[in-house]
């Protein structure tokens, strides 16, 4: 506190957004999944859409986000959140559906319905979690997983010649003609969640003006899997996830971006 | 022209995860030597030295932090 004599309503800069439900989420401390709910939930209650938002939420961590976005939700079979969001969209489109994923789910067992939802040009608000892991079930392996990093199935680090090479399917995505808006962002520090909210803006914006598929790709920590504290654990994110998985825009107005 | 802000945190909904810490310019927030009613060490205010840049309230996954400020 400090300071008691500012702490008044006219001097008020920043408060938790009310889209969001008083219920303490469930993530681990740190985890990010946290800031980008927050941040997502932000957005709806400024662009005054919270009667319109619809939650597909994923199986994952993020399987109960329906506990935390106060506004209507449908969970999804594993994967296949943008299928169900395709018919949600269709059937409501003046709604703002947007698909909650990790990166086990939209990029494993879902990349089929990722790919295609990207490709029809859905007009979806497509939202994925890459912390590299299976963060739910115990820190597996996953697509994302970087060259020579640990996880419970690649206890000596992940091997090209026996596990296959990471995908990029951020990469992938923006290269289909459905996608209209694809940006990676992450959320570690104060510039980064700012940078990462103007992205989701520009999604849900998008969806309004009915342009296609907007895909936000949201690099996050899994401290927990990743056995380290969550400031580490942000800090490794920046030495050794980013340089595989550069951020920035990677499509615009459905113009790809030259690096 | 004078800064000052002030941050109040709702301790139920820390974690203790310390994210916030390093993100403030002006190392205005550690942990409490207290626990909330779930065991964290909750984060707190441990000076005046607050500038209301939000900073801290951006990092937080919980929501954790409210920010007030006023141009003196
Ligand atoms: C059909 C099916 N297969 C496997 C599982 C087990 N399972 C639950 S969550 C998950 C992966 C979660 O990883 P990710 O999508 O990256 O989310 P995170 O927890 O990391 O946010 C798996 C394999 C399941 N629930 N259903
Ligand atoms: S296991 Fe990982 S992804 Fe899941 S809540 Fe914990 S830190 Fe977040
Ligand atoms: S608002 Fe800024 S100055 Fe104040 S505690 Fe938070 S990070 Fe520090
Ligand atoms: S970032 Fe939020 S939850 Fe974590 S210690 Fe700071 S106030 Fe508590
Ligand atoms: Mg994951």
């Amino acid at each position: 506190m400090f300071n008691p004599d500012i702490i008044k309503p006219e001097n008020l800069v920043y408060k938790r957004t009310s889209v969001l439900t008083d219920n303490v989420m469930h993530y681990c401390p740190g985890c990010g999944h946290g800031t980008i709910h927050r941040l997502i939930a932000e957005v709806i209650e400024e662009m005054g859409i919270q009667e319109k938002a619809i939650c597909v939420a994923p199986v994952g961590c993020s399987v109960l986000a329906y506990n935390y976005f106060d506004v209507d939700s449908q969970g999804a079979a594993h994967g296949r959140a943008p299928a169900i969001a395709t018919a949600i969209q269709r059937l409501y489109p003046d709604n703002h559906t947007f698909t909650y994923q990790g990166d086990g789910d939209l990029a494993a067992i879902g990349t089929a319905e990722t790919i295609h939802a990207c490709n029809r040009g859905e007009n979806i608000v497509m939202i994925f979690v890459n912390n590299g892991i299976y963060g739910m079930t115990g820190g597996q392996m996953a697509p994302t997983t970087l060259i020579g990093m640990k996880t419970a199935t690649s206890p000596y680090g992940r091997d090209v010649a026996l596990n296959g090479h990471p995908l990029k399917i951020t990469e992938l995505l923006a290269d289909l003609p459905g996608t209209y808006y694809v940006t990676r962002q992450s959320v570690q520090n104060a510039a980064s969640v700012r940078k990462a909210k103007k992205a989701i803006r520009q999604a849900f914006e998008n969806q309004k003006a009915k342009k296609g598929t907007s895909f936000v790709e949201v690099v996050s920590n899994c401290n927990s899997g990743w056995k380290m504290t969550p400031v580490a654990a942000n800090k490794w994110m920046e030495e050794n996830m980013f340089p595989f998985y550069p951020l920035g825009d990677m499509k615009v107005d459905g113009q790809k971006v030259s690096k | 022209m004078a800064i000052k802000g002030a941050i109040v945190f709702d301790v139920e909904h820390c974690k203790g995860c310390g994210v916030c810490i390093p993100t403030c310019p002006n190392q205005v927030i550690a942990f409490s030597k207290n626990v909330n009613n779930k065991g964290y060490n909750y984060a707190e205010a441990v000076n005046d030295n607050c500038i209301g840049c939000t900073s801290c309230a951006m990092v937080c996954p919980d929501g954790v932090i409210t920010v007030y400020k006023v141009k003196l």
